[in-house]
């Protein structure tokens, strides 16, 4: 039995790994598909991320608000809720974080840790609204999470735009957040934060709360059976509430983080994206927080090499969507591989047997 | 305030509703079909984004309607097929892949615009043809009643024909049985001899061409070009509809109707001193309340069939009470 464990887990990692060889294979046949110089091109996109400090260093900074919404994605799905609110919820926690970081007076410790706060609980009740709307009022989550993003974001443009713009900044931007928010940097030729410490905490949170917790147990039992959870005397509404409480609060604290690390003022024009990569890497890791670092690197790394490439080179980097998708895709096709993956489950428990049989 | 009202019970507000709703009636049929046939599909966001690029590019470069209408709709059914392959062949799961498709239709459109016209925002520099606007002949001359039927794009017309042709091919055609009854019991089909798997790609196929015509209207009639996620969540929208009308065409016409009332209601306002941002959020907070409004009879209706229930049986109680 243990054995099949093993093949399966090795398995996990295969799949992993062929899926983004023939993603990588994709791209290279449309790099050669657009550009004048292919080879050019493909080598900014798979070595570019390694050539200069900077770029490794853009790296990490890209990885940190993935963990955030990668580890809260993972909560949520293995709790059985497929909420893409985690986009709406990092945007509105970075406005919310733009609005503590402007107008709180306070000391510089302090300071921080009140706006990511207030983030998190702003991106809780963004995230709060679709579980509701799903559990007391049958919504399809998916549907009224999308949603909720296109209203979290006017509703944040509606305060950035107006409120809080700065005139004088000359474009549609916040006002600067007080020295006294932002984190501090660590290294001296990067841009790499202390917004990392945070994003390894989340991710421990989250291993030892799906794993080594009652109710990350529950989560679970709730996610695989909601009807056996019922039934055993688990609250599945409060604990479906709860996990996407969690999520959405990771998501905006996640936001919060990105702000105070790497912006002075707010300045996305839309939405950032994170919440959907946060999907995307919660599968590649396969809703398991312990890995989100891992494929939060590997987004990183295609992203910094995409957009290395789109600069020194002819090629978009919407290139990215697609490797990602392909990634995606692959990653989740239960039947990719598997007739591979059966066949040596079925030779090793062969050979067992015939062991058995000897002895 | 006034004008806004006058708007409102205007001819121009009805003509304004179809042109919003044109879109999300074509998707939301789309929509139905699918799932008529038991698969909840949310990639139609990335097969009208496709499909808009694609009549765009097939219509600039070959200056020809119907080779822009076929480039289209074979986007988007391209697309449609993908999500069967991964979902029905490969048993992916059905969110994840329409996701994956989304983002694959968001930055895969852009790529192919990038590299046919070396911009990635907007194909403002192809000479991209549009879909001509019918007038009716003896009807334009009505007064009231001629402005409202006649003076459409071609797509709404066939968005409005759209209804009664899923109709039909739901409850009339052997097809549309075939399609409810793998959606209903997919065993019970495939014990009947129908390929569960076949119908649902059948379903796709033509859900493809739906959201392709959805598409297309978006970039060949309602604007003449492609700018970059022009679609906008239509096909959120469109699929939200679909949820609000169950399994019918005629209900998820009429909600698809309602969201696009909520466009043009949001667009009449815009005369009116407020902040662009929320007549923007208008249609989203629309489609929310939808939901939550259908989700609160729903709730309604199961408590009362539960009180029934429990009041038959206190009858039945008092009934063998009395006897014993």
């Amino acid at each position: 039995m243990n054995k099949t464990k093993k093949i399966e887990a090795l398995f996990f990692v295969i799949r992993d790994i062929c899926a983004i060889g023939i993603a990588l294979l994709i791209s290279l046949a449309l790099i050669f598909a657009v550009s004048q110089d292919g080879w050019g091109a493909f080598r900014l996109f798979i070595l570019g991320p390694l050539q200069t400090v900077s770029r490794m260093g853009y790296i990490v900074e890209k990885m940190i608000p993935l963990m955030f919404t990668g580890v809260g994605v993972c909560l949520m799905v293995r709790c059985g809720q497929m909420n893409m609110s985690s986009e709406g919820a990092f945007y509105l926690g970075g406005v919310a974080c733009a609005a503590a970081a402007i107008y709180l007076p306070l000391p510089a410790g302090v300071h921080p840790l009140v706006c990511m706060i207030f983030a998190g609980v702003v991106g809780a009740l963004a995230c709060s609204v679709t579980a509701v709307l799903h559990t007391k009022f049958h919504a399809l989550t998916i549907v009224t999470s999308l949603m909720m993003n296109y209203i979290c974001l006017y509703i944040g443009q509606y305060f950035i735009n107006h409120p809080m713009w700065d005139v004088a900044s000359g474009y549609q931007a916040s006002y600067k957040y007080t020295e006294s928010a932002l984190l501090p940097r660590l290294f001296s030729r990067t841009n790499i934060h202390a917004g990392l410490f945070f994003a390894i905490a989340v991710v421990i949170f989250g291993h030892i709360l799906l794993e080594k917790s009652t109710f990350g147990y529950r989560i679970k039992m709730v996610g695989t059976n909601p009807r056996f959870a019922k039934y055993s005397g688990i609250n599945v509404t409060a604990t479906i509430i709860i996990c996407e409480l969690i999520g959405g609060f990771l998501a905006g604290f996640g936001g919060a983080v990105e702000q105070l690390g790497m912006y002075k003022r707010f300045e996305y024009s839309g939405l950032s994206g994170h919440g959907f990569d946060g999907v995307m890497i919660a599968v590649i890791a396969g809703n398991n927080p312990k890995y989100i670092p891992l494929a939060a690197l590997f987004l990183a790394y295609v992203r910094v090499g995409a957009e290395a490439m789109a600069r020194m080179s002819d090629v978009p980097p919407e290139l990215v969507s697609i490797v990602q998708s392909v990634v995606i895709m692959l990653v989740v096709a239960e039947k990719f591989l598997a007739g591979w993956k059966h066949r040596v489950i079925a030779k090793e428990s062969m050979k067992d047997l015939a062991l058995t049989e000897v002895k | 305030m006034e004008s806004v009202l006058g708007y409102i019970f205007s001819v121009e507000f009805i003509v304004a509703i179809l042109r919003m709703s044109t879109p999300l009636i074509l998707c939301s049929m789309g929509v139905l079909l699918v799932r008529n046939s038991g698969v909840v599909c949310i990639a139609f966001e990335s097969m009208m984004l496709a499909a808009a690029l694609g009549g765009v590019l097939g219509s600039a470069y070959s200056q020809n309607l119907v080779v822009g209408l076929l480039c289209g709709i074979a986007m988007s059914v391209v697309f449609a097929m993908l999500f069967g392959f991964f979902v029905l062949v490969l048993k992916a799961n059905n969110m994840l892949v329409s996701l994956a498709l989304n983002t694959l239709g968001s930055g895969g459109t852009v790529f192919i615009l990038f590299a046919f016209t070396g911009d990635r925002g907007s194909s403002t520099s192809l000479q991209s043809l549009q879909f001509p606007v019918i007038n009716i002949p003896v009807i334009e001359d009505i007064p009231i009643l001629g402005s409202i039927l006649s003076g459409h794009n071609l797509l709404t017309y066939v968005a409005i024909l759209s209804v009664p042709v899923v109709y039909i091919i739901l409850m009339k055609t052997p097809l549309g049985l075939r399609i409810r009854a793998v959606g209903e019991n997919e065993n019970a089909a495939e014990s009947l001899g129908t390929s569960a798997m076949k119908t649902r790609f059948i379903a796709l196929f033509i859900a493809g061409i739906f959201a392709g015509l959805a598409g297309m209207y978006m970039s060949m009639a309602y604007v003449v070009a492609f700018t970059r996620d022009m679609i906008a969540g239509r096909g959120f929208i469109a699929i939200a509809a679909q949820n609000l009308g169950g399994f019918m065409p005629v209900p998820t016409f009429i909600w698809a109707l309602v969201f696009g009332a909520s466009n043009a209601i949001a667009n009449a306002f815009q005369a009116i001193q407020m902040p662009p941002e929320f007549l923007q959020m208008f249609p989203y907070v629309a489609t929310v309340v939808g939901l939550l409004l259908v989700g609160m009879n729903i709730n309604h209706q199961e408590k009362k069939k539960t009180q029934e229930i429990e009041k038959k049986s206190r009858l039945a109680d008092a009934a063998h009470g009395g006897n014993g």
